[in-house]
């Protein structure tokens, strides 16, 4: 997002009066406005703009299976998107290996159009030897950057570069009630250095509330001992407001939510949640479950805020690591010509 | 019993007993003096509890057993459990209830399952019970066998997690190693978080699973048919799935205004006959507290959404639970880990040995030759001795046990 690029009348008087070195003229000085000028319709035009040209957005879930991801996701977003619902029939087996599978659908609200990939990752977790489990999502992730970096470097570009990177990566803890698993640490403390990652307690109906509320200062402490940042990260926190209400949010992360694909009738109102013998458990009341702060946090509130970290800080650095490696001699080059030898990126 | 009834039935029986002693040998006692003879001596029961932490274990054992055998239980920090290993941790317990007394031990393996690679994690759980099936053969073919100690794992509990579609690979392959050194006795853990036609669902897969891999469970005995009726209908219960009724019209709930608690009436709950599915493996909730629900007090799991009472069947399986582990089924549990566990452990020994000695000596030797020392009287004086000490130390052990109780 650009600011308009309305130059200050006070910079260029003192270019054409003194020849004062760009770098040394002082910083654009405020001044009031005596009319109506109609800068502030520049935002009326880019949401016009966008409206047209639609967002994008790609979210990964992570996570053992049965832990309610697809339930999750599809709850979110409140259609079918997530992958049994694409693959409706298909028996619940684990695979042997982690595989990767996106499904992208494009849903609509009031005109905005949004091209929506999810990425689900079956066999997380479920093996009997997990180690090195999280390798093939750290690669499809960089695969994603390098992807991205390779269109971005060609000589001529695209308008508009597709963007499959990651944007958001939901990692699903099982609600245990005592800590944080070594597989959970492992692989938390290894993606939120590439991604953002946002966990959350799944399944949580089976935590009352003081279990819940140990179970998160656990967490947090745990999240704290092994320096893991998860979004949002305090270290990208632009303005003091910015501050506060991430702060409100670190509070609650992560998030004890509860997954439900079917209405019910409480009070002659319809909602969605899950019918037990002993209650019915509302997935949008916020006395039973933060589901509505997850849903708040990457869709109404922060989704353009995850695009942004994703694009200014984590490609980045990804982009300085290949850079960097492409510079060593062995490597090829990365300006669009084709490389001399092999040049696999061991990131 | 009124005084009036007791003296109509002394009447009656000196007249009566005439023609009844002549016919009466008196060996229909029996069953009492053995009962008298075993409530002297007391009950001994191990229990193993075994399955990912996080699932409720140690918050079971406490309901089933109404004691609080995890008081001080402290939770690893983070570089603790970066390298911790599956151990073996027993507590021992005596309790007492209208003068029968039991010795309760729980084996409870912390660490299983939890590490990232999880290779081999039941290794030291078979070891275990091989160790204890090992002892008592040395004990039953020692010189003295008056005070063996009966550590065998009569019974193990398996939790399995109510957050996948069924079995997962830990669970069969778990299961696998131990079916035939104990009697396992699978369960659904923390049962509330799933609702009836999710639970209905994974123990109808879990049973598939178990049955496709061949695991062998501990299957209830059928009745003998002179058993009395009451033991029979319960029986038929713990086979029929009366937990959670059909989804039909049958059932109705009275929802209340606000979000407190719904309250579920059931209509027509009745299991039909033809219904005569299997409801295990049991889904079960554990609580250590107690809450107030419908006016009274029960152990139960405080929701804002409502309350779960653990002892209430329609909200769960953990009264078939205590009512098969404890109330019924434990002496069966018993015979079979010694009729035959242990039997099969023993001939897989006696086999393994015979076979080494015949390829070490070459001699055809039909009878298993057990490497005893040969006695004298020196050593038997001294076992003599040692076992007054024992004797000694474990009633002393008990006094102080008592004595801390009671403070």
């Amino acid at each position: 997002m650009e600011p308009p690029a309305v130059p200050e009348e006070e910079e260029e008087e003192e270019e054409e009066e003194g020849a004062v070195p760009l770098s040394m003229a002082p910083g654009p000085v405020g001044c009031q406005l005596f009319g109506y000028v109609g800068i502030e319709a520049v935002l009326d035009q880019m949401k016009i703009k966008t409206m047209k040209t639609g967002f994008e957005f790609n979210i990964m879930v992570v996570g053992q299976s049965g832990l309610g991801k697809s339930t999750m996701v599809n709850t979110l977003f409140k259609s079918k998107v997530s992958r049994k619902s694409s693959q409706p029939g298909q028996e619940e087996r684990i695979p042997k290996t982690v595989q990767l599978q996106s499904i992208t659908h494009i849903i609509q609200e009031k005109g905005v159009k949004m091209k929506l990939t999810v990425t689900d990752t079956p066999g997380f977790g479920d093996q009997i030897n997990n180690d090195n489990c999280w390798d093939p999502i750290i690669k499809y992730i960089n695969e994603q950057y390098e992807r991205y970096l390779r269109e971005e470097i060609l000589i001529t570009r695209k308008r508009k570069i597709p963007d499959t990177r990651v944007h958001g990566c939901v990692y699903f803890v099982p609600p245990t009630g005592h800590w944080l698993r070594p597989l959970d640490l492992e692989f938390m403390r290894r993606l939120s250095k590439i991604v953002n990652v946002v966990p959350v307690i799944a399944k949580a109906d089976t935590l009352t509330l003081e279990e819940r509320a140990e179970f998160k200062q656990r967490i947090q402490e745990d999240l704290r001992t092994h320096a893991i940042s998860v979004y949002p990260q305090e270290d990208f926190d632009q303005d003091p407001e910015d501050r506060a209400l991430n702060n409100r949010i670190r509070e609650k992360i992560p998030f004890a939510v509860v997954g439900a694909d079917q209405e019910h009738q409480v009070n002659g109102k319809r909602v969605l949640g899950r019918k037990t013998k002993w209650g019915i458990i509302e997935v949008e009341n916020p006395a039973h479950c933060e589901f509505p702060l997850l849903q708040d946090l990457l869709i109404r509130s922060h989704l353009q805020d995850l695009k942004d970290i994703t694009h200014n800080v984590h490609y980045e650095s990804y982009r300085v690591r290949r850079l960097n490696e492409s510079n060593r001699p062995g490597l090829g080059p990365l300006n669009g010509l084709p490389a001399k030898g092999e040049a696999s990126s061991h990131l | 019993m009124s005084t009036a009834m007791r003296y109509k039935s002394k009447l009656v029986n000196p007249e009566e007993k005439q023609d009844h002693e002549k016919q009466y040998v008196g060996f229909a006692t029996l069953p009492n003096q053995v009962h008298r003879k075993s409530v002297k001596k007391g009950f001994d029961f191990t229990l193993m509890v075994a399955g990912e932490s996080g699932l409720g274990k140690s918050t079971l054992v406490n309901s089933l057993f109404l004691t609080d055998l995890y008081k001080d239980r402290k939770l690893l920090n983070a570089e603790e459990r970066i390298n911790q290993t599956v151990e073996i941790i027993k507590h021992t317990v005596d309790i007492e209830e209208k003068g029968v007394k039991l010795k309760l031990t729980i084996v409870d393996t912390p660490g299983f399952g939890d590490a990232v690679n999880n290779t081999e994690c039941w290794k030291p759980i078979t070891d275990y019970i091989d160790q204890q099936f090992e002892q008592y053969f040395r004990d039953e073919s020692g010189l003295n066998r008056k005070n063996i100690q009966d550590n065998r794992v009569h019974c193990c509990l398996y939790f399995i997690s109510p957050f996948g579609h069924g079995l997962r690979p830990v669970d069969v392959e778990f299961m696998k190693a131990l079916h035939e050194k104990v009697n396992i006795v699978p369960l659904i853990a923390k049962a509330d978080c799933l609702i009836p036609s999710e639970i209905r669902k994974l123990k109808e897969r879990i049973r598939e699973e178990i049955d496709k891999f061949g695991i062998k469970v501990y299957q209830f005995p059928e009745c003998d048919s002179d058993e009395d009726e009451e033991f029979k209908q319960q029986d038929r219960e713990l086979k029929a799935v009366s937990v959670f009724p059909p989804p039909a019209p049958a059932c109705v709930f009275k929802v209340k205004a606000g979000y407190s608690s719904s309250e579920p009436l059931f209509v027509g709950d009745a299991i039909s006959k033809e219904e005569r599915f299997e409801s295990a493996p049991f889904a079960v909730i554990g609580s250590n507290t107690v809450v107030e629900a419908k006016g009274q007090r029960v152990r139960g799991r405080l929701y804002p959404w409502g309350i779960v009472e653990v002892e209430n069947q329609a909200h769960c399986d953990f009264v078939k639970l205590r009512n098969m582990l404890i109330r019924t089924h434990m002496h069966d549990l018993k015979d079979v880990t010694c009729d035959v566990h242990y039997e099969n452990y023993r001939a897989q020994c006696i086999q393994q040995m015979t076979s080494k000695l015949t390829q070490d000596n070459r001699i055809e030797s039909p009878i298993p030759i057990l490497p005893l020392p040969t006695p004298d009287t020196e050593t038997e004086k001294l076992i003599k001795m040692k076992d007054e000490e024992l004797r000694r130390m474990q009633e002393m052990l008990q006094k102080m046990q008592q004595q801390m109780q009671d403070q």
